[in-house]
């Protein structure tokens, strides 16, 4: 009897075969003891390494890494627009667009509408960081050359607000960097110039955003995000005191 | 699955969400896997997720060229090629020296000592070092039979599937997962093997 050809008892075992060529296979490995030894021995290695327990886990913060790396999909805090129907997609959107209207409404002065429009069209657009990454040695210099001063750009992951990188925006009539950082899935933009004449400390909200702003060293801060008032006042405060 | 009140994530008729939202329904849910495939490809952790974020980031900005079919497939030729950019011309050059002779001796001997069957309680015992010497056996692979090993044994893909991803031939699908198969069973199951290679000598 002739064998049939071994590619067939790998193709048999993974299930591809049309039935006509099962039955022959089959039929063969009845009659064969090394094609039905061979056959045994593809099986027992499948057995090996289809084993879950060989798989490897996804790192911890990996997918939120990369869930703030894309663009963001709302300004909302659940973390899984997976979980949602389109329905509430649209929701979303609808509430999205109102919320970008309101802006050039509101009393809140030029240079605040425009950090707030800044921080959410970085969230539309797929421009949230021009440079993602979170290490605090690479956004720094990236900014060199870029800018004519050199912002700090701490990570403030133990305070739990992981650096996602930063970008280059335009406010204020002028190139200003924004540092991108994450608290669980709200963004922060942070952006930062040469003190001018705003006074320090404020908090204010317009529009559901928080702005916070502070003066450290012959720079002006300023923080926005969704976030609540307070998350973004301890955020200015891990954010000083790692660059004190 | 998913209940019956949802809309279906591809059909014209359907409201179209915005790409960022159908990107994560459709990419994210594989993220896993793909990991997995990139630290099996890279063998080893930080370069692996390094893949994996710069994979996902690709499809997305090349996800208006995402054409239906199966997510997992086009999210996976996307990843290996992020892969092979990084590694570029290093992959070239290895793989024209693809043979028997990269497992090494020391990887056969630190295998021979695998217990060929593991349904005891003592061999259970055993079974974390166990995973460690499969992975390492796994690692020991050439590239293109490790991926194809992967593909079809811990991802369950057919071999028009693994042909889409790895951009081969199904018969050269067929060929690497047969090679990679011997490879394996010379390593893990060395006993047996060289009792068949007896009856062939």
């Amino acid at each position: 009897m002739t064998c049939p050809d071994p590619m067939l008892l790998h193709a048999l075992l993974d299930d591809e075969l049309d039935a006509a060529n099962v039955a022959m296979v089959e039929a063969h490995l009845r009659t064969c003891p090394d094609c039905a030894a061979e056959f045994e021995q593809l099986k027992h290695l499948h057995q090996i390494v289809a084993d879950p327990a060989l798989r490897h886990a996804v790192p911890e913060g990996l997918r939120d890494r990369i869930d703030a790396a894309l663009p963001a999909t709302q300004h909302t805090a659940n973390p899984w627009p997976a979980r949602l129907g389109w329905g509430a997609g649209g929701a979303i959107a609808a509430g999205l667009a109102l919320t970008l209207a309101i802006p050039q409404q509101s009393a809140t002065s030029g240079l605040e509408q425009q950090m707030v429009a800044s921080h959410v069209r970085s969230l539309l657009a797929d421009h949230l960081v021009d440079i993602p990454t979170s290490d605090r040695h690479v956004v720094k210099p990236w900014f060199n050359g870029k800018i004519d001063f050199s912002p700090p750009t701490p990570d403030l992951k133990a305070a739990g607000f992981p650096l996602v990188g930063g970008r280059l925006d335009y406010i204020g009539g002028r190139v200003v960097p924004a540092i991108v950082y994450r608290r669980n899935l709200h963004t922060i933009n942070v952006f930062a110039w040469p003190a001018g004449t705003a006074p320090s400390g404020e908090t204010m909200a317009t529009d559901g955003y928080t702005l916070v702003h502070w003066r450290q060293g012959d720079l002006d801060f300023w923080a926005v995000s969704d976030v609540a008032g307070g998350d973004l006042d301890q955020f200015r405060t891990a954010f000083v005191t790692a660059t004190r | 699955m998913i209940g019956g009140f949802r809309p279906r994530l591809i059909g014209g008729r359907d409201v179209k969400p915005g790409p960022e939202l159908r990107f994560r329904e459709l990419m994210l849910p594989h993220l896993d896997a793909a990991y997995n495939l990139a630290r099996y490809l890279t063998n080893d952790a930080s370069i692996a997720e390094d893949v994996v974020q710069e994979a996902f980031l690709r499809a997305f900005r090349s996800f208006e060229t995402y054409r239906g079919g199966p997510p997992r497939a086009w999210l996976f030729a996307i990843l290996r090629n992020c892969w092979r950019d990084r590694v570029g011309e290093q992959i070239k050059r290895e793989r024209v020296v693809v043979s028997d002779a990269s497992l090494s001796d020391a990887q056969s001997e630190a295998i021979a000592a695998v217990p060929a069957d593991s349904d005891t309680p003592e061999e259970s015992l055993a079974r974390a070092r166990e995973v460690d010497t499969v992975r390492g056996v796994i690692a020991a692979l050439p590239e293109p039979f490790r991926e194809t090993l992967i593909l079809r044994e811990m991802e369950d893909m057919s071999y028009r599937e693994i042909a889409s991803v790895t951009g081969v031939p199904i018969g050269t699908v067929m060929s690497r997962l047969a090679r990679a198969r011997e490879m394996l069973a010379k390593l893990l199951l060395p006993q047996r093997t060289a009792g068949q290679q007896e009856r062939q000598a």
